[in-house]
């Protein structure tokens, strides 16, 4: 039986070139050159560059890509706050966006995406371009709910007290106003209550200040104003970093709501519990899905996030507008990761590729996540799961008795961080 | 009868007629199974970084070790909880997928 099965999946395997190619026949020859349809991908992040790279290389080219990206390269959010506590630079984290197109084909524009027309499929671009689309691609990642935190809401006041909770220019200013802290200076973080992008971010970060202040400035403090009740992610592993790596450094406290900040004296203010004053201020405030995101009229949930059919990740309320990463309303025990936006990605692409196609698409997607925390500058510990699509209840489903915690903290993990981060960038961009 | 039913979806595979849904083995589950490895061993299975390359390693031998993964029979940091969430069926195709690339180099 075993024999039958393997040549029969050889048989299907040889197939594969077939079914593919007769696929390619028929479809919608809308634009010269990519007679397979034109796809329109906004955001060139983890979900974004990964979804472009995947549509073209299971549609065999057939299918145009272009992604509007306003950044000139790539910054990696997961590893950016080793930046922070100065082990890697910014450029370590940086990736060029050249080999989607080299290598690709992917059309790359360097704008914002302003506005979606859905009736007319077109995307305008703050330059005034306007892009036409067969199925739109929003992985757009999140805005700063600025309202939650209203002395926050101006230019002036977000030059002062930074999030960095998007890499880049945030993160080196960020990293100056430690480098600027005193000995014996303490540095606050202000954790938004969760749905936010990435939960164990937060925690690492307090990780990586510590790792720098325990070297650089013994007599400082890294205290954790957590809006949850508990450490959202990876806790018992966190928690025994704080208990015994930085002992004396780190200090968390948890039901601390944020509801503003005054700039001026550097005070936190909370719902409940008392004003906090720090010498430097990490506001990481509650965010939603983009703009763009409102624009195209698929924000669905709370009036922050968007729902998708995760057999597709195509909106459930606007047809050939799919939506990936951050900004999507996540299935159970599904975290708001760069690593599962990139899965969000492939399911789309393959979806995407098929439906361009006239096909069905795969009904039974599988993601994984797996995450990586570094403690020390090469102590890592992870957390993992695997979920599959539930047909019955229509939505992708964490596999009971799968993923699970590292039993604690190793130099080997931390290797394999570092391989991760490579494979990740290269699946996406290279 | 079964290898009669096999037979058939193959043929339809071939064809190009039958909805790949209906036909139990799309080509493009074992390729879209094996993407989701890709985040750690490399797109296609050839890893940039430290992570072993799967592309073009003998089929058994990943059915194999994924097995081993599964039962907790090998040691592993992260792979035995992983390999805990994909079905049987599931590990077979991604196996077969990766068998079947070109090496890394």
């Amino acid at each position: 039986m075993r024999m039958q099965r393997r040549d029969f999946l050889k048989a299907l395997g040889a197939a594969g070139v077939t079914t593919t190619a007769v696929s390619a026949l028929p479809g919608c020859a809308t634009t010269a050159g990519n007679t397979g349809g034109r796809v329109v991908v906004i955001g060139g992040g983890y979900g974004g560059a990964t979804a472009a790279k995947y549509i073209r290389m299971w549609s065999d080219g057939r299918v145009g890509v272009t992604v509007v990206e306003p950044e000139a390269a790539f910054v990696s959010c997961p590893l950016s706050n080793l930046v922070l506590g100065g082990s890697k630079s910014l450029a370590d984290i940086t990736v060029s966006y050249d080999n989607l197109g080299a290598r690709h084909g992917v059309k790359m524009i360097r704008d914002t995406a302003t506005a979606v027309d859905t009736e007319r499929r077109t995307v305008k671009l703050a330059g005034g371009q306007e892009l036409p689309y067969d199925r739109l691609i929003l992985s757009p990642g999140v805005d700063v709910l600025w309202d939650k935190v209203p002395s926050m809401n101006n230019a002036d006041a977000q030059t002062k007290i930074l999030h960095a909770w998007k890499a880049g220019p945030q993160t080196v200013a960020l990293r100056n106003q430690l480098t600027a802290m005193p000995d014996g200076g303490v540095f606050a973080i202000s954790i938004p209550v969760a749905p936010y992008r990435c939960p164990p971010g937060p925690y690492e970060r307090a990780c990586q200040v510590a790792w720098y202040l325990k070297r650089a400035k013994p007599k400082s403090k890294v205290l954790i104003l957590d809006g949850n009740g508990d450490v959202t992610s990876k806790g018992p592993l966190f928690k025994k970093a704080w208990a015994e790596e930085y002992k004396g450094i780190v200090e968390y406290r948890p039901n601390y709501v944020l509801t503003d900040v005054d700039v001026a004296t550097r005070t936190l203010r909370f719902d409940v519990q008392d004003n906090v004053k720090a010498d430097v201020l990490n506001v990481i405030p509650p965010q939603r899905a983009s703009a763009i995101a409102r624009s195209a009229g698929v924000v669905t949930s709370n009036d922050r996030w968007c729902d998708v059919d995760f057999v597709t990740f195509e909106s459930v309320k606007v047809k050939h507008v799919h939506v990936l990463g951050d900004a999507i309303q996540i299935a159970t025990g599904m975290p708001k990761s760069g690593h599962m936006a990139n899965q969000h990605a492939k399911v789309c692409a393959a979806a995407v590729v098929a439906l361009l196609a006239g096909e069905a698409p795969n009904p039974a997607p599988v993601l994984n996540n797996t995450c990586y925390s570094f403690i020390t500058d090469r102590n890592v510990v992870h957390v993992c799961s695997v979920h599959q699509y539930d047909k019955e209840k229509k939505t992708v489903l964490p596999v009971q008795g799968a993923g699970g915690l590292s039993p604690g903290m190793t130099e080997l993990e931390g290797q394999y961080a570092f391989s991760w981060a490579r494979n990740i960038w290269a699946d996406a961009l290279a | 009868m079964r290898i009669f039913i096999l037979a058939l979806c193959a043929a339809a595979a071939l064809l190009g007629t039958v909805p790949l849904s209906a036909q139990g083995g799309d080509p493009r589950l074992g390729r879209s199974l094996a993407a989701t490895c890709a985040n750690c061993h490399g797109t296609g299975g050839v890893s940039v970084g430290e992570v072993a390359s799967l592309a073009g390693k003998p089929r058994e031998e990943i059915v194999h070790k994924m097995q081993e993964f599964k039962s907790g029979a090998r040691p592993a940091t992260i792979m035995h909880q992983l390999a805990k969430g994909y079905t049987d069926e599931q590990i077979e195709l991604l196996a077969s997928w990766f068998a079947a690339q070109k090496p890394a180099k």
